[in-house]
């Protein structure tokens, strides 16, 4: 496969991972917004820190109000990470590799461009948003069915799970990260009332509120709730998930190429990481701490993924 | 008086239509609309799409396809494939010729300066002859029809013609809206053409070559107007699609960059321009091609199909000599007829050309894609004029020919069937193992009334063609 196919392939499928979380980013927003007004103005400026779009929206706006961080992270023209530039951009990739994809997987992205065009044509009203996250979510998960249903189980199937789970780490370490001072042991000291709201943002981030409550029971705490979306293999989110498939998809490369590489070492060094690591562990060494090597050493993968299988001359 | 394919002169219906009039009679108008937005549909999400150049905000285009199947009987094209067989023929031998011995112009049947004189013509090619002695493998040969045995060849597509991908899923789209209709007419399949286009360029492996040839598909890029045609060949026959980007030259090969390093590339489909092939041997300023990939070529160290060179045999001014050029390499009288062409590099036929300007058909000798011709019956006093003056200040630029009456043949329009003229572009592969023609080709039909412009740049659609078997 040529070097350039397995970045087109990778990016495709991470780019739709990040379409598809920034749509659940904004239903979370969205609920907030609505169920708990007094909150909505700080809730949208954290969404957007886990966006990474703070410093692009700031240069384009005056103040955060909802309407204009929707827009922002849906299809403004200036944001080049909008839904709506994901889409463009793994489509673009999808095109790039159109002939190492199945006709399924080809014409689920097409039309998931399709759809996602049409959706945010114009300005997205209330009354439509949930439709339209909806119609984003279900398109990037289309996507994914066709790729499980229709690829061969090769390196061109390989490329595109690392490209999802590196995006998903990286989305998931992020939320955690944004919001880690809610979920620190003096955040809820004795006595205080435990902020809810902020624990739903952090579930809610990750489809996760009933899974979570179904795993742990209503009156679990803040250590829970990191724990669970860090540690617990499970949860299709966490990063020891994300890493048990980055670290599973190498070890196929390194297998079918016969070549083991430094990339497949530091995917080694991330995973005993999370596997030695526990809850306790993890807020002894500080959990910001924590989630900040995690997201650099994700990063480096990333690149050196790139350099190992030649994606660029 | 126009000749239209389905109903005869006399509005009765021609015999390869029967079956498809009988069943089109007994079809609800209102349920084949619905069928025409479907096949728009289909090709949205399929992608089929090309960019137009020069307009920065336009989106991807659809070329539009009418759903009304064109059709040829197995008679009509047995005397069409042997002309067409024959004017290949004629064009590679041609090309070795001119690069070689020139024999042609030594017997005095072409003047020297039609290759002297010719930007097409690659003094680097001179003694260089290519794998298996192929020049053309990809060959689209534009014809037109005027009566029920007249067909012309209006143009030879020897570089690197495109719409053989719309040829595919044309037929993929009617296969799929209307099973049916394949069950009435026994429709000779164009689906191998992929595998037959893989195969016959593996015969035309280099000497370099010592296992199974690896072939690739070379393009610009996906920002091309034929991007998508390029994807889908390369898919359907399983080979590798590179830009200029992924390769480079690695032991005297030409090595495409893959994940597990460089690998080798015997036969190379090259979807880009002679100029832009090799930056140290032609343009320097090209970033598709591959620096060095020409040099490798003459050592024989890969195949570049179609060769370079061959531009020379499809230029407008050679056209003008293909009769003679068929009969002096086959011995044979051409089979399929040139359009009377008027060069209006010679003084004569100028003066013709200016004196009947409003009712001839004026051409750049370089030009394509309809773009830069002159329709005199169409044309305002005004565009004659302008166009008067261009043709005189530059005459050898130009070549002139009679309106054809082309052939119409029924589009699926509002209010029913509706003619419209048409043409036709085969496609041949040329290998060492021979010519194979595929039945069918792409039909090109303006859907503007009365237009006699089919290119899809000008407003022109596509239907899927029917080369019906033998009764």
């Amino acid at each position: 496969m040529l070097g350039k196919t397995a970045g087109g392939l990778l990016w495709m499928f991470r780019y739709l991972e990040r379409a598809e979380n920034l749509a659940r980013l904004v239903e979370t927003g969205q609920r907030i917004a609505l169920t708990r007004p007094d909150r909505e103005d700080s809730e949208w400026a954290s969404i957007l820190a886990t966006a990474a779009a703070r410093d692009a929206y700031d240069a384009h706006h005056d103040e955060v109000s909802g309407d204009a961080v929707i827009d922002w992270l849906l299809r403004a023209k200036e944001n080049p990470t909008s839904v709506m530039a994901c889409l463009d951009a793994a489509r673009m990739n999808g095109r790039l590799v159109r002939t190492a994809l199945t006709r399924e997987v080809w014409e689920a992205v097409n039309e998931a461009w399709m759809a996602v065009r049409d959706a945010l044509a114009r300005k997205v009203s209330t009354r439509d948003l949930p439709a339209v996250l909806t119609t984003i979510r279900q398109r990037s998960a289309f996507v994914r069915g066709t790729l499980h249903g229709t690829m061969m189980r090769n390196d061109q199937y390989d490329f595109a799970r690392l490209g999802t789970f590196l995006e998903r780490a990286d989305a998931t370490a992020r939320l955690l990260d944004v919001k880690y001072y809610v979920l620190l042991p003096s955040a809820a000291g004795v006595g205080s009332r435990l902020d809810n709201a902020q624990w739903e943002v952090i579930l809610r981030g990750v489809s996760a509120e009933s899974a979570f409550r179904l795993a742990h029971g209503r009156s679990s705490g803040a250590a829970e709730i990191a724990s669970f979306l860090i540690l617990d293999g499970r949860m299709p989110r966490s990063l020891q998930f994300c890493y048990s498939k980055i670290g599973g998809n190498l070890e196929w490369l390194e297998r079918t190429y016969g070549l083991r590489q430094p990339c497949h070492d530091m995917a080694e060094d991330i995973c005993g990481i999370l596997r030695r690591a526990t809850i306790e562990s993890i807020f002894d060494e500080g959990l910001h701490e924590f989630l900040q090597d995690f997201l650099s050493r994700n990063a480096a993968l990333a690149g050196q993924i790139e350099t190992d299988y030649r994606f660029a001359a | 008086m126009t000749f239209d394919e389905m109903k005869g002169a006399g509005g009765e219906v021609r015999l390869p239509y029967q079956a498809f009039s009988n069943w089109f009679d007994s079809e609800d108008p209102k349920g084949l609309q619905a069928k025409s937005r479907e096949a728009d549909q289909l090709f949205r999400r399929m992608g089929i799409t090309f960019n137009v150049y020069g307009d920065p905000d336009a989106t991807e285009r659809l070329i539009p396809f009418d759903i009304i199947p064109r059709i040829i009987s197995a008679r009509e094209w047995s005397r069409l494939s042997r002309g067409i067989e024959q004017r290949v023929r004629a064009l590679n031998a041609f090309l070795h010729d001119i690069y070689h011995r020139q024999e042609i112009i030594r017997s005095g049947r072409l003047p020297a300066e039609m290759i002297a004189r010719n930007a097409a013509y690659l003094s680097q090619m001179i003694g260089v002859t290519p794998p298996g002695d192929v020049w053309t493998h990809i060959v689209g040969i534009d014809l037109v029809r005027t009566g029920p045995d007249e067909f012309y060849v209006l143009e030879d597509n020897a570089r690197t013609p495109s719409g053989v991908s719309y040829m595919l899923e044309n037929r993929e789209t009617m296969l799929h809206m209307f099973p049916e209709l394949f069950q009435l007419n026994r429709v000779q399949r164009v689906s191998r053409y992929p595998q037959n286009l893989h195969e016959s360029l593996a015969a035309c492996a280099p000497p370099a070559c010592t296992d199974s040839p690896v072939v690739a598909v070379l393009t610009p890029g996906i920002h091309n107007s034929a991007y998508y045609e390029h994807s889908f060949l390369a898919d359907q026959m399983g080979v590798e699609l590179v830009e200029g980007h992924d390769l480079r030259v690695v032991d005297g090969r030409i090595a495409m960059r893959t994940t597990r390093g460089y690998q080798a590339i015997d036969v190379l489909y090259r979807r880009v321009d002679d100029d832009f092939l090799d930056p140290l041997n032609f343009r320097p300023d090209s970033v598709l091609g591959v620096p060095g990939i020409f040099d490798v070529y003459r050592a024989g160290g890969i195949t570049i199909a179609n060769a370079p060179g061959t531009g020379v045999a499809d230029d407008k001014a050679i056209y003008s000599y293909m009769p003679e050029i068929v009969e002096f390499y086959t011995g044979e009288k051409p089979v399929l007829e040139n359009v009377p062409t008027w060069r209006c590099s010679e003084p004569d036929a100028l003066a013709h050309v200016l004196d009947n300007l409003d009712e001839l058909v004026v051409k750049e000798v370089h030009g394509s894609g309809g773009y830069g011709m002159l329709i005199g019956p169409a044309a305002s006093k005004k565009e004659l004029k302008a166009f008067r003056k261009k043709l005189e200040a530059r005459p050898s630029n130009y070549i002139a020919q009679p309106t054809l009456s082309l052939s119409t043949c029924p589009i699926f329009a509002k209010k029913g069937l509706s003619p419209r003229h048409v043409d036709l572009r085969p496609f041949v592969l040329v290998s060492p193992n021979g010519i194979d023609i595929t039945p069918g080709g792409l039909t090109r039909v303006a859907l503007k009334k009365g237009s006699l412009v089919v290119n899809s740049s000008q407003g022109g659609g596509t239907k899927d063609t029917w080369v019906l078997e033998e009764e």
